[in-house]
């Protein structure tokens, strides 16, 4: 059983049992960091990165920004290079889709390549109501749809494992035995997928880029499984998140380098793959190439200027790893299939701002996800927009005494009257005397403060304001 | 050249928590022979309903920003934070009217940061301070991130008599401070500033020293109640003393 649904308004509930689990919360901590050390240095040493940070930046700005045509061009592309191309507004129409297509080709399995827009769609769960089995063939992917677990990060589904519980997964579910090193781990995995690349009818991959000048969808990749389900099997289907394109051939040069660096610092991965078409005479590969354009909630980000950059992202995951509160509460409490800061947005802006209404407040705001992310997405700036819709749209209900948007008006009313500030901090310096102890108060019982005090003291008011000591200075 | 008029805007929280960071700007700028004055219709920037998403109401805090300091060649805020609300922040509160917008990027190209305003503007480094302790500097993100500001305090630190500057590891990383992030996710927060207080105790410092009164708090808060052999300080008040 896998997990599905949205659970983003349990974010405190599970982010806060990864940070009491010792394994997750080391999990997590170490693997981030190491993927940001690693990022860090292949950049570091690299005078150009800034140039091709504006120039990915551009590219998929000029993509974004004229998203029709350039889509119009890469379908053509496609058909003409000999694929199918077919267009999903929802996650529904993806996987009704991708089932007739397997059903044509009398498929029983379906190997699968690493891809987010397959776990955004559920789509496993579709092929199975359908019959048809699908096999991950990504080490992490495997691994997780053994857990029956979501991805725990956009390009490491599963950063949260320890080798241990790698290795429980294994000899619970395909009967291996007990090992800790990784590269028998590795190998266990190949040879319980090794002959499903052989057996299933059809591969199914996502895109990294999709070049719209070619008709090439671009995969890469460290493990090889990808190139194998996508030139193995008699059919190719791609999922295509509607934002992958890019211009150019040329643009790619731009692109398979930022990512590469930026995802797990890269200078290149091992496998870079160019597909553009089904196989020609006298060639490998398959027979017939499907492409997916998906929707499913694109094109309502693309007709918000304030959220429209959101498209630019490579899903590199630079930003979750660089992200202090990622770090802390992991991939699962984002409560759906992307996490991090580009979760935070990508979620209520795909499933709506009612479900998902706590991710845009899960965050200090810090800037360290705009600081690595690739083609400089402003991403704390949306989470300051996602939190004004959060508010005008699905304000919370209150623990408070006062709902929060009342709250804030009789706060913005004392602020716009100097007086009534005087006269409000006059009174808490009397309301805070039974409560402070040499400077310091321990406990206010009224929320929000209550939740500062819980594990951190707060300060006293000090016993006279700075504009009653100007007066004296 | 006329004696400099800095208009200070102390902020609410060093207003009602930490007088003493404003009275050591006061200080400090005086000794600079700046012509400062003090406000008192002034109160709060508009930040904190800002960031919880209440625009309207953070506006309308905020017009009144807009207003006070028309008159002074530079408004100094001894507080990153609340800089990069009216440096950054601001533009997007006022986009859709276009006088306000124009009054808004006039007062922006006059207010500064504290440390930025005298190693960027007044082009002073040393001040003639004597601290003889071991310090670490904290970056509040929105001064190391929404202002640029990283060189600024360090150079006036280390300008410092006395005084033993060293850095943490990972010093770029949150605090996990982040405003009201720090009631709405405290089970966050807590262990985010855990961290931090452990890498400024890794150092050996004596104190923690920052520009920004919000993650001062914070981590004073946490300090304090766990007993921790830290103590915090702001830049201003290692700058004053003698
Ligand atoms: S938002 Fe930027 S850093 Fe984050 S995954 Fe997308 S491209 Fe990478």
């Amino acid at each position: 059983m896998s997990d599905t649904g949205i659970h983003s308004d349990e974010i405190h509930q599970i982010g806060g049992e990864t940070i009491a689990n010792p394994r997750l919360a080391e999990a997590y901590r170490s693997s981030t960091i190491r993927l940001y050390t690693h990022r860090l240095n292949s950049v570091s040493g690299f005078a150009g990165f800034e140039r091709l940070r504006e120039a990915g930046r551009e590219a998929k700005r000029q993509v974004i920004e004229n998203l029709d045509y350039y889509l119009g061009q890469f379908a053509d592309n496609v058909e003409r290079n000999g694929g199918k191309v077919h267009w999903a507004d929802t996650a529904e129409e993806v996987c009704r889709i991708v089932v007739d297509i397997v059903r044509r080709a009398t498929a029983k399995e379906v190997v699968k390549a690493k891809t987010m827009v397959a776990e955004e769609v559920e789509l496993n769960r579709a092929l199975e109501g359908a019959g048809i089995r699908p096999v991950e063939t990504d080490l992490g992917e495997f691994i997780i749809q053994l857990a029956g677990e979501r991805p725990a990060h956009i390009v490491g589904p599963a950063i949260h494992k320890t080798r241990d519980d790698v290795s429980d997964l294994f000899v619970k579910h395909i009967n291996a035995e007990r090992t800790n090193v990784p590269e028998e781990l590795t190998a266990i995995a190949r040879r319980a997928l090794r002959e499903m690349f052989q057996k299933a009818g059809v591969g199914l991959s996502g895109a990294n880029f999709a070049v719209a000048e070619t008709g090439t969808v671009v995969t890469v990749e460290n493990e090889g499984n990808i190139r194998m389900c996508t030139t193995i099997p008699r059919v190719h289907i791609a999922l295509v998140g509607i934002e992958k394109l890019i211009p150019r051939l040329a643009d790619l040069g731009v692109f398979i380098r930022l990512l590469g660096r930026s995802g797990t610092g890269q200078k290149l991965t091992t496998y870079t793959s160019l597909l553009t078409g089904p196989r020609r005479p006298g060639e490998d590969g398959p027979e017939e190439m499907h492409v997916v354009m998906v929707d499913n909630g694109r094109i309502k980000s693309l007709a918000d200027p304030k959220m429209r950059e959101m498209l630019y992202c490579i899903r590199c995951g630079a930003c979750l790893n660089a992200c202090p509160v990622y770090r802390k509460i992991g991939g699962h409490a984002y409560g759906w299939v992307y996490s991090g800061p580009i979760g935070a947005l990508v979620t209520p802006e795909f499933v709506g701002i009612g479900q998902a209404r706590e991710l845009p407040f899960a965050s200090s705001l810090c800037g360290a996800c705009r600081e690595v992310c690739p083609v400089k997405i402003n991403i704390p700036d949306m989470l300051l927009h996602l939190r004004s819709e959060a508010q005008q749209h699905a304000p919370k209900p209150t623990e408070a005494l006062l709902p929060e948007r009342p709250a804030f008006r009789l706060w913005a009313w004392v602020m716009r009257h100097p007086a009534l500030y005087r006269l409000g901090a006059k009174f808490a310096r009397w309301g805070q005397f039974p409560l402070a102890r040499k400077g310091w108060i321990r406990k206010i019982p009224t929320y929000p403060v209550s939740n500062w005090t819980k594990e951190r003291d707060f300060p006293a008011l000090a016993p006279e304001s700075f504009r009653e000591r100007w007066k004296k200075l | 050249m006329a004696k400099p008029r800095v208009a200070l805007f102390i902020t609410c929280l060093a207003d009602q928590f930490f007088p003493q960071v404003g009275e050591s700007v006061v200080k400090i700028l005086r000794r600079l022979d700046v012509d400062v004055t003090f406000n008192p219709a002034q109160t709060c920037c508009g930040q904190p309903a800002f960031n919880t998403g209440f625009r309207d109401e953070a506006r309308s805090v905020a017009r009144r920003v807009l207003d006070l300091f028309e008159d002074a060649d530079y408004v100094v805020a001894p507080s990153g934070s609340c800089s990069a609300m009216v440096r950054v922040f601001y533009s997007e509160l006022f986009e859709d009217d276009p006088d306000l917008l124009r009054k808004c990027r006039e007062l922006q190209k006059r207010f500064f940061e504290f440390s930025e305003f005298l190693v960027r503007v007044l082009k002073v480094e040393d001040l003639g301070a004597r601290f003889a302790h071991r310090v670490t500097y904290h970056d509040s993100c929105h001064l190391l991130r929404e202002l640029g500001v990283d060189d600024a305090p360090r150079k006036l630190l280390r300008n410092v008599q006395g005084i033993d500057l060293v850095e943490m590891q990972d010093y770029k990383l949150c605090c996990g401070f982040g405003g009201t992030f720090s009631v709405k996710f405290p089970e966050v927060s807590v262990p985010m500033g855990q961290d931090k207080i452990h890498a400024a105790t890794e150092t050996g410092a004596e104190y923690l020293v920052a520009a920004d009164g919000g993650c001062l708090m914070h981590l004073a808060g946490l300090i304090h109640r766990q007993g921790v052999a830290l103590k915090t300080i702001h830049l201003a008040e290692i700058l004053a003393q003698r």
